[in-house]
């Protein structure tokens, strides 16, 4: 068989490439237990959305006030996440932090996956899913709905070039690695495109990511003002607000962040990368998490201060079954568990653990789809006319079809990183020299499968 | 700084573009255009048209129908360019005899085929301001500024020259953009497919949607299918008040199918108004308030 291998011996450090291919061997229980439990949550909300297309939008608990709701929030909080991986992979990559290296495949890895599985859900929340093709057909491009289509799908394609420019290297260091053998070696290497690890495809590859990361920062920040607008650019009071293409943005990096994370701890305790993916790393970004939470409430301050100081009617019901009666509650747990809480831990130094940080960001995400939420339902149950309040209780199918997307999530990226690996082997080489380890701990072998 | 340009001779050009257009952009400048950026202007726009022909951009040239709908204010005739369509219609509800009962609802609802949750007309039961009981009917506002063809993604709603507004149910993507952009909470989602409707009676003329399509948005169309033959729209035939008034700015004459009045003499002696003026929507429901209601609702 013609070997197309031509790539001299690596210099990266063996033990980061054992490291980084680990998720990629054969695969332990827990695995297929977490991965069985996530294609549960997908297949569920598979067939709740096969009864959604049978039945029509009636099996939702949506009405003529309450027409964008769960599903819609979904949307806008999935394709949140995705701005982990523009943040973690491209803005720190333009800002220089040395550290993003070790996080930069797991920022990439989230964003495909919570992208791809986010941009389903304005195909899920259509009354004719079958006549989605019509805004190709025949668009109006006054129409926020128009914008929002090109965004997105501009946004995966530069996702996509995100994530798979760093694999050419990679996967030639994965593909030269003993573990790696027969058919999916030689894949490795064709997707490798005859990767050598030479000064001038270094440069090339150095270039190419640098054009991609400025890219796609200004086009994020496009894609979550586009989406805002579909509510901004309405006359709704609650919604017509000048706020809320940067409100939405700062929102969709910071539980972007949080799920960088999450992700990031995850494998570092299924897969004992704890050298790699250090306790260091884990604090930036806590840092960084906080830093855009500020931010966060502080955009939610002014919009609430500024809606409420005036009190306009309509503004001032809103405001009322914000923060004082119907979603109190549900606005208040945003705040403590959202806001405050992630701030405490990064200032208190014994709360500043791997669990502490976690948790944090873990209520981040959950705060932050309930936040979409409260942005969304709240201002359009208030009448437009006369006085009477709408309703609105999420359907069981619409929690299933919620849930299915978080199992799709989990599912997708786990298979990510079956194939690909979960650090960034070049990039933490050509940051940090000689890809030494940091001594932190020695690899624990209790909380990692060995390769 | 440029000196003023030489006076070049302004020669005669094919009526391509617009000469109004033409005139506006002399009135912009300044100056008279010269005859090279006369035909530099209709190259351009002969480049535009061509290409938004072939790419089949049906929305634009929705979109140049709905602005060129004259402006038309109380005041009475269309003002500026000719009538883009025989009739101009308009609505006005006399709140002085609105007395709640619904009959306009249920009316438009046999009319159309609509399910008993499905008001494309409904009566709001309101509070004056000196907390006595009035009844405000809300239908499509037929906004000349309507925020629901803006936002329509695949120009399923649209502009007829007479001032209504429809929706192609054959087209509608069902995204509720729409309901999100109307400021007058009048259109409806068709959650369940609409009740059944006698196969003769079928019909999937965007102008008269029966019966409604599972998936899509509808609204009243205000009974355009009624009033270009000659009859009144269902609301106001079944209104016993006879406090809704049918309406046309080109004839200016407007009936409630008891009485006919003359439109802009009416409008301007009872003080209309209409909901929401502030969003500059340009709607053609006017009401009679009557009963010292608030104006803004």
């Amino acid at each position: 068989m013609a070997d197309v291998h031509v790539r001299e011996p690596g210099p990266e450090d063996p033990a980061l490439v054992a490291a980084a291919i680990r998720p990629m061997q054969r695969p332990d229980r827990r695995f297929w237990i977490v991965a069985g439990v996530a294609a549960g949550f997908a297949i569920v909300g598979t067939i709740a959305y096969a009864i959604q297309l049978g039945t029509g939008l009636s099996v939702t608990g949506y009405n003529d006030r309450a027409f964008w709701a769960t599903y819609e929030a979904t949307l806008v909080t999935f394709i949140g996440f995705s701005y982990g991986g523009a943040l973690v992979s491209a803005i720190l990559r333009l800002a220089g932090a040395p550290w993003r290296g070790r996080v930069s495949r797991i920022a990439e890895g989230t964003a495909l996956a919570t992208l791809l599985v986010g941009a389903l859900f304005p195909i899920i929340h259509l009354g004719r899913p079958d006549r989605l093709l019509e805004i190709i057909y025949r668009p109006n491009f006054e129409s926020p709905i128009v914008w929002d289509m090109y965004a997105i799908f501009t946004y995966i394609l530069a996702t996509l070039a995100l994530f798979g420019l760093p694999l050419i290297a990679d996967l030639a260091i994965a593909g030269d690695h003993a573990s790696v053998t027969g058919r999916r070696r030689r894949i490795y290497r064709r997707l490798s495109f005859g990767w050598r690890g030479l000064p001038i495809q270094r440069r090339s590859l150095e270039r190419a990511l640098t054009i991609v990361a400025i890219l796609i920062v200004p086009l994020a920040v496009v894609v979550h003002t586009v989406l805002s607008y579909a509510f901004s650019l309405t006359s709704r009071p609650g919604w017509h607000s000048t706020i809320f293409g940067p409100y939405f943005v700062i929102g969709a990096v910071y539980s972007g962040v949080a799920i960088v994370i999450v992700t990031s701890l995850v494998y570092r305790h299924a897969y004992g990368l704890r050298d790699w993916i250090d306790d260091r790393v884990i604090r930036n970004l806590g840092y960084v998490l906080v830093a855009l939470g500020v931010a966060y409430g502080y955009a939610t301050f002014t919009e609430i201060t500024t809606a409420g100081y005036v009190g306009e009617a309509a503004d001032a019901n809103i405001l009322y079954s914000l923060i004082l009666t119907d979603y109190a509650p549900a606005f208040w747990a945003f705040v403590a568990f959202g806001l405050v809480l992630p701030v405490i831990v990064m200032l208190v130094p014994r709360l500043r653990t791997d669990v502490g940080i976690g948790l944090a960001s873990a209520c981040v995400i959950v705060a932050m789809l309930a936040k979409r939420f409260l942005i969304i339902v709240p201002p359009e149950l208030q009448p437009l006319i006369g006085i009477d309040r709408a309703t609105y209780t999420p359907s069981p199918v619409e929690l299933a079809i919620v849930a299915g997307g978080v199992g799709g999530i989990v599912l997708i990226l786990m298979v990510i990183f079956r194939l690909v690996p979960v650090l960034s082997i070049n990039e933490i080489h050509e940051l940090e020299g000689g890809g030494q380890a940091s001594a932190v701990v020695a690899p624990t072998l209790a909380d990692g499968v060995s390769a | 700084m440029m000196g003023p340009m030489p006076n070049h001779p302004v020669l005669p050009v094919p009526q391509v573009p617009d000469p109004a257009i033409l005139a506006r952009l002399e009135a912009g400048l300044g100056r008279s255009l010269t005859r090279r950026e006369v035909l530099r202007l209709a190259a351009v726009t002969a480049a535009i048209f061509a290409t938004g022909t072939a790419l089949d951009l049906v929305p634009m040239l929705h979109r140049v129908t709905a602005s060129d709908l004259p402006a038309i204010g109380p005041g009475g005739a269309a003002k500026g360019s000719t009538a883009a369509a025989d009739h101009q219609w308009a609505f006005i509800i006399d709140l002085r005899r609105c007395d709640g009962c619904g009959d306009c609802t249920r009316g438009c609802q046999d009319m159309h085929y609509l399910a008993p949750e499905q008001e494309w007309i409904r009566v709001y039961d309101m509070t004056d301001s000196s907390g006595a009981a009035f009844h405000l009917p809300v239908l499509c506002q037929m906004c000349e500024q309507a925020p629901c063809v803006q936002v329509c993604p695949v120009a399923a709603t649209y502009h007829l020259g007479d001032g209504s507004v429809v929706v192609d149910q054959s087209v509608c993507i069902g995204c509720r953009m729409c309901m999100a952009a109307c400021p007058y909470g009048v259109r409806t989602f068709n959650w369940k497919a609409g009740p059944p409707v006698p196969a003769s009676e079928a019909s999937n003329d965007p102008l008269f949607q029966k019966p409604q399509r599972l998936g899509t948005v509808g609204k009243c169309d205000s009974c355009v299918h009624e009033t270009r033959e000659g009859r009144l729209p269902a609301c106001v035939t079944s209104c016993s008040m006879l406090a809704i008034y049918s309406g046309d700015f080109v004839t200016d004459i407007a009936t409630n199918g008891r009485e006919t009045v003359g439109l802009s003499q009416f409008l301007h002696d009872n003080d209309v108004y209409r909901l929401k003026e502030e969003l500059g929507t340009e709607t053609r429901v006017y009401y009679v308030a009557g009963h010292g209601q608030h104006v803004n609702v």
